[in-house]
């Protein structure tokens, strides 16, 4: 589920529908509209904010599943303060983030501008390449950029040791494993990205671009002058959904160190937050201070939220 | 697309580094797919010279069936396949129905609950993993499939998704019209709106039966014996026994992948089309 992306964006600007008038009508039929959402509210009540707002509770327990469980108050938060840890997956996962999030970013504006050309050819086979990532699972994916970029046998090493470089052990070193693991969240949603970004550029009428060119604008300039500034309200809803998305990397740290899975390595160079969550969780069964550690990944998210909306606010004042 | 309108600039022609910057995205998507196959169907000795094989070899049933000595894959594709299809099929009626009653339908507390539904989005219910096992628990659900088809039924994006969808196209007069004529809600929305909104639907379904057979952490967390495995999950599996073959995990990759991109392959084209119409377009 990491890195879902859905849409945060307000409710559609169509007119409200006009309501279908029933008079006179049974009981069954003056119900059946609660009928028809009922199953949604039921099932996120059960499986989705319930179990969410339980995890606020037991994150107070020293709570075994199989054993006891012993109300301790806030000792699971001072004890993830002072665990060093959760700070070095805290500071991994921020890394691993901001590695693929920036190049992601980018790579999407730019394909997005070419694939805006009205007279491109192939548009159809390019927008379904740059989509064949999403479709491809995040196991598989880590499985094939693991051994291409592997110390010995990888494909990438061979091509570096072409041009004199010394073969380098991505997995075991802690930039390297960043910068495999970014790999691949950027391999698969830049592509996904990409085609966000073309959804809101083909609103722009094309008489923006020639009246540019018109005016002597080159290409560099309409991109920067035309197609960033239309792209702003979405370019900040992926950043906030890579976010989001990034905070629950778990699949591909997971995969890539084969000998220590569960900590992404010996000296857990690659482990983030949410490895460490399954880790605390499920490896050492400490429900208590696995969802301690979920409560801290709220947080974060609470406050990127927070950010994105100021900074969002003070785009709209800019205008 | 307003192929209609040419661009000023070389009279709308498309300069030559724009296709070299488009093949090359295209190459660097395509290749690890490729590469996939290519170990898949070699051996390790094959797959691990350098400068490095790049046809496939002739080995892919070896490999088969080691794949099939180390883990039930056959009964895992089919466990994928049941699950992405059950909560493909769910979304796309559950979201329709539910998107049908926001859009055309007037009841007490509409506006608040559509509200609701928008805000649920904003809750990150991934990290509650832990209390999610401690419910499955309760419900006797661990290690069944069950614990993966149902919390995905519904979602809060297919509804507002459905609902633009249906406020879009379908007229309120046809709605009207149906209702005077006799027809229930139930068969309006069966018999009107749904016929009308199916391709959306369809889509939605698609985007959900892709995410569910994907799907690795809540199915890692929740399965336990090997004759329950998602592909996903069996993939791993042959991971653990790594020292068998090199081309064991990536065999099972191309395998666990195979279906998706033949489906993709066919479907694709609506699903990129689903994204370019989607909530952001305007």
């Amino acid at each position: 589920m990491s890195g879902v992306v859905v849409a945060l964006v307000p409710a559609p600007r169509a007119a409200p529908p006009a309501p279908v008038r029933r008079t006179a009508r049974g009981l069954g039929e003056r119900l059946a509209p609660y009928a028809y959402i009922a199953p949604f509210f039921v099932l996120f009540g059960i499986f989705g904010l319930f179990p969410f707002a339980f995890t606020f509770y037991v994150a107070l327990f020293d709570w075994n599943p199989i054993g006891d469980q012993v109300f301790i108050g806030v000792d699971n938060f001072t004890r993830m303060f002072a665990d060093p840890r959760f700070w070095n997956a805290a500071r991994n996962t921020v890394s691993i983030w901001f590695l693929s999030t920036v190049p992601q970013l980018s790579l999407a504006l730019v394909l997005a501008h070419v694939l805006n050309h009205a007279r491109l050819r192939f548009a159809l086979f390019f927008r379904m390449s740059v989509l064949v990532p999403y479709v491809t699972s995040v196991a598989a994916t880590a499985i094939v950029f693991a051994q291409l970029f592997d110390r010995d046998y990888g494909m990438l090493n061979w091509l570096l040791g072409l041009v004199g470089v010394a073969p380098v052990d991505f997995v075991q070193s802690t930039a390297g494993s960043h910068v495999l693991i970014a790999t691949m969240v950027t391999w698969r949603w830049f592509g996904y990205t990409t085609l966000l970004y073309l959804a809101s550029l083909q609103a722009v009428p094309l008489a923006v671009y020639e009246a540019a060119a018109i005016d002597g604008a080159g290409p560099w300039q309409r991109f920067r002058h035309i197609t960033i500034p239309s792209l702003r309200p979405v370019i900040i809803f992926t950043v906030v959904t890579s976010t989001i998305g990034g905070l629950q990397i778990f699949t591909e740290p997971l995969l890539i160190a084969t000998g220590a899975p569960l900590t992404c390595g010996a000296v857990r160079q690659c482990q983030t937050l949410t490895l460490f969550l399954y880790e605390q969780g499920f490896g050492e069964f400490e429900f208590g201070y696995g969802s301690a550690v979920g409560v801290a990944l709220f947080a974060m998210v609470v406050v990127i939220a927070a950010v994105n909306y100021l900074l969002a606010g003070r785009i709209r004042a800019d205008r | 697309m307003t192929a209609a309108a040419p661009r000023v600039r070389g009279h709308g022609r498309v300069r030559w580094w724009t296709y070299a910057l488009l093949a090359a995205a295209a190459v660097v998507c395509l290749f690890p797919l490729y590469w996939m196959f290519v170990v898949a169907t070699n051996d390790t000795a094959t797959a691990t010279r350098m400068p490095p094989a790049v046809v496939p070899g002739g080995n892919f049933l070896h490999l088969l069936g080691l794949v099939l000595d180390t883990v039930p894959f056959v009964r895992a594709l089919l466990n994928s396949l049941f699950v992405a299809a059950a909560i493909g099929a769910g979304q796309a009626v559950l979201c329709a129905v539910a998107g049908f009653a926001f859009a055309k339908l007037s009841f007490p507390g509409r506006n608040t609950l559509f509200l609701v539904v928008v805000l649920t989005m904003t809750v990150p219910t991934q990290l509650a993993v832990i209390p999610q096992y401690m419910i499955m628990s309760w419900l006797g659900w661990v290690d069944t499939l069950q614990a993966l088809v149902v919390p995905g039924l519904a979602s809060a994006f297919g509804i507002f998704w459905m609902r633009q969808h249906i406020t879009a196209t379908i007229d309120d007069e046809l709605v009207q019209a149906a209702t005077i004529d006799g027809a229930s809600t139930w068969q309006v929305f069966w018999r009107v709106a749904f016929p009308i909104v199916r391709p959306a639907a369809l889509v939605l379904g698609l985007f959900g039966f892709v995410t569910a057979w994907n799907d690795f952490l809540w199915p890692f967390i929740v399965l336990k014996t090997p004759e329950r495995y998602t592909a996903q999950i069996a993939i791993k599996a042959l991971q653990n026994s790594y020292d068998v073959d090199l081309g064991l995990a990536m065999s099972g990759s191309f395998l666990a992948t195979a279906p998706l991109v033949v489906l993709f392959v066919l479907v694709g084209r609506r699903m990129v089309a689903g994204i370019l119409d989607g909530a952001f377009k305007g």
